[in-house]
């Protein structure tokens, strides 16, 4: 097989996988990597992943995606990213004493962390590789063999660097040259903490190394494979998932908010004028030959959200609250209510707040949504709103009801919904379940979604924004 | 084909002699860009020097950039071409005395003479090297993208009357986006990709260094630093590069020489365009103190 043949297995190869990864990757943009990497030096890592992304990843929300799977994929090949012959036997056994790849591996552990102290005090990226590099072979004590992703092979190798001692003591190396200024040191701090992090990508990308040499790219891809950032469940997401989220959703709604608003623009002609057509046939000597229409009156709903805020679905209320309200400008009004078996007012905290953030957090800490013992009553929370701003219903609101419908037994009072639906224009009802797990245990949505309009699955902002577009 | 480029690094040198200062990922992408002869999609936040891309590139080459900015409401007449059709109502009356038939008169007044050509038939049929930019792409509606698709993927536009224009040069096509609607995927496929974002503490240093001519080194590393750590708090729009460097302006022209503490809060308001940004930033900074 020549040397062509053997790129060109290797990249589609590696275009499977990126469609295994859920990224669309068509036929035209593969046979353009083709083209591409036949112009740059292939030997040049860096170029190379850069040539492949500008061909292939059409979408920034994808790059994480595909930084994965390249390095995953691609991570042995290449000379200085090779794991020498010395290092084989060494994973199976971490404390053999010879190994001898480079002059740090011979430390002893407090040598260790003066290395690491000293290069993160200069920022050097090399240095910091390497003891990355040894840090992991020492602390790490990975097993062969394991189906692992490398988390807790990570836990324990930082668990042993004492990341933010070292942050400590840099910030305190940094006053004995004289005093620092409050202001002076957070940057300091910012500074070292974004090196502490590239430490922590080196040390991260080092036990993908391993755990791919050890188990094989396909086994690895895998393990380490992560939903796209629109597809990530809102009910289990991670920390690091939940602050990607909370990013991506400015731009979401700019481009909801534009979206709608063409749509309004553009939407259908209106009625006939005919006192306009008329007008305008005077210039064709009488002739109707110019239709002329009525603008159409855009249909602004007014909005009500009545969301379930107890633990398991708060998550997804706060993200659905955060998304109406950054398009509220769409809607004439938006009022929403929190509950979990108490119902509370909190438009107020949305009103004048430019920072949305703050305001769903002050939901979060202010509400008053406890009435008996803080689990979900869905049956008493409707019957109170019902009894309260029921009146506020009318034909031009939409009510869209956030919660999971696990009512823990308690009476469904649905009845409130068949009202509800009668009075106003639609009701909604969003889930942030799986439709399989609905009507499961005491989930009792099918009963009240018998008088909604509509029940939707909505546990990814794909399926949210979907829904967006059929509320406004 | 002559190429445009030898190398990544040559690249990258020519938009640093112009004061681009571009990093590894742009010039090896806008190298590809030259090779495949294909038009480079570049999006990102604002501010992030997209537009200056492309000047800079058409700076650095010598050559005339051609700009098409998109609006809502772009169309045909106003991308492509338009029929000059007051000089052809001229034509027409000055023949008729002439006695000349309409045979010939309707070959005559759709013919080059009577076209009045916009950006991107501009574009491809200039004589010279040039260098095309569609400004903020994703600003007309969707159905008008397909206007740019023929020219994007085969460098020609179908005249009906005339025929087919082909490039007689392949002018190398920006195309900026500020990402606030999804392009469709037949655009994006004709396109390289490439995500313009927020510079690293380095590069932004030296691009303050470029851009303010009197500034200190001292206090340009300050600058970038303190930048940083404000695109580190949750805001609703980050600084852009423009910012920062209207910011160090402003404090060469204030004759600061160390950035502290207040002199950041005071000035706030040129890198902050929000009240709600420029509060929380102050709040985050304020607490250092006592």
């Amino acid at each position: 097989m020549s040397a062509g043949d053997a790129l060109l297995e290797l990249l589609n190869g590696f275009v499977a996988q990126l469609r295994i990864a859920g990224l669309p990757v068509s036929l035209t943009e593969n046979l353009d990597a083709l083209v591409a990497v036949k112009h740059i030096d292939i030997s040049d890592r860096e170029v190379f992943k850069n040539a492949l992304a500008a061909t292939l990843v059409k979408q920034h929300n994808h790059r994480q995606a595909f930084d994965t799977t390249f390095e995953i994929y691609f991570s042995l090949r290449g000379p200085q990213y090779a794991l020498d012959s010395s290092d084989a036997p060494e994973l199976a056994d971490n404390s053999d004493p010879h190994i001898t790849q480079d002059g740090l591996a011979n430390l002893s552990p407090e040598e260790l962390a003066e290395e690491l102290f000293a290069a993160l005090l200069k920022g050097d990226a090399e240095m910091l590789n390497s003891v990355a590099a040894s840090a992991v072979r020492r602390f790490a004590q990975m097993e062969p063999g394991r189906p692992v992703g490398g988390t807790y092979y990570l836990y324990r190798t930082l668990r042993n660097l004492d990341l933010d001692g070292v942050l400590e003591r840099l910030l305190q190396h940094a006053q004995q040259d004289g005093e620092v200024s409050e202001f002076e040191q957070r940057l300091l701090r910012d500074e070292y903490q974004s090196r502490l992090k590239q430490l922590q990508q080196a040390i991260e990308a080092e036990i993908r190394r391993r755990l791919v040499a050890d188990r094989g790219t396909e086994a690895m891809a895998k393990t380490l494979r992560k939903p796209l950032p629109e597809d990530v469940d809102f009910m289990h997401a991670t920390p690091e998932e939940m602050a990607n989220l909370r990013k991506a959703i400015y731009p979401l709604t700019r481009k909801l908010a534009a979206r709608l608003q063409r749509k309004r623009r553009h939407g259908r002609q209106g009625p006939l004028d005919f006192r306009r057509t008329v007008r305008a046939s005077l210039s064709y000597g009488g002739v109707l030959a110019e239709p002329k229409y009525r603008h159409p009156k855009p249909h602004k709903p007014e909005i009500m959200v009545i969301a379930d805020i107890s633990g398991s679905v708060a998550a997804f209320a706060r993200f659905t609250l955060h998304l109406v309200y950054a398009i509220s400008g769409q809607f004439t009004k938006v009022r929403s209510f929190v509950f979990i078996d108490g119902i509370d007012e909190v438009t107020s905290y949305f009103e004048g707040e430019q920072d949305i953030n703050q305001a769903v957090h002050r939901v979060n800490t202010e509400a008053d949504v406890v009435w008996v013992d803080g689990h979900s009553d869905y049956g008493h929370a409707f019957e109170v709103f019902w009894e309260k701003y029921g009146h506020d219903i009318g034909p031009r609101t939409s009510v869209m009801i956030l919660g999971d419908a696990r009512n823990n037994y308690h009476a469904s009072r649905s009845w409130i919904l068949k009202e509800m639906q009668s009075k106003a224009r639609h009701v909604f009802w969003l889930n942030p379940e799986p439709k399989s797990y609905w009507d499961s245990g005491d989930s009792i949505l099918g009963e009240y979604a018998e008088y909604c309009d509509g029940a939707f699955e909505a546990r990814n902002l794909r399926q949210l924004e979907a829904f967006v577009e059929i509320l406004a | 084909m002559k190429y445009r480029f030898e190398d990544v690094d040559e690249v990258r040198e020519g938009l640093r002699k112009v004061d681009y200062l571009a990093d590894e990922g742009t010039a090896a992408v806008l190298y590809l860009a030259d090779r495949l002869q294909k038009p480079l999609l570049v999006e990102g936040p604002a501010g992030t020097g997209k537009t200056q891309l492309a000047k800079s590139v058409a700076e650095t080459l010598g050559v005339r950039l051609i700009r098409l900015q998109c609006y809502e409401g772009l169309d045909e007449a106003k991308a492509l071409y338009e029929w000059n059709y007051k000089k052809q109502l001229l034509k027409i009356q000055s023949d008729s005395s002439n006695g000349q038939g309409w045979e010939g008169l309707s070959e005559d007044i759709f013919s080059a003479e009577f076209l009045l050509t916009r950006p991107l038939v501009e574009a491809i049929s200039a004589p010279d090297p040039v260098v095309l930019l569609i400004d903020e792409v994703d600003r007309v509606e969707v159905e008008t993208e397909a206007l740019l698709l023929e020219i994007l993927s085969d460098y020609q536009v179908s005249i009906p009357e005339l025929g087919t224009i082909e490039a007689k040069q392949v002018p190398l096509v920006f195309l900026t986006s500020n990402n606030t609607r999804e392009l469709s995927e037949a655009l994006k496929r004709r396109c390289l990709y490439l995500h313009v974002d927020y510079p690293d503490l380095e590069r932004e240093k030296e691009i303050v260094l470029a851009k303010v001519p009197q500034i200190t080194e001292n206090l340009a590393d300050q600058v970038a630093r303190v930048v940083r750590s404000i695109r580190q708090i949750e805001l609703k729009k980050l600084p852009s590069v423009s910012e920062t460097i209207d910011w160090a302006q402003t404090l060469v022209l204030l004759g600061t020489q160390q950035i502290e503490e207040q002199t950041t809060i005071d000035t706030l308001n040129i890198l902050l365009k929000y009240q709600s940004d420029i509060r929380k930033a102050s709040k985050e900074f304020a607490t250092l103190s006592p």
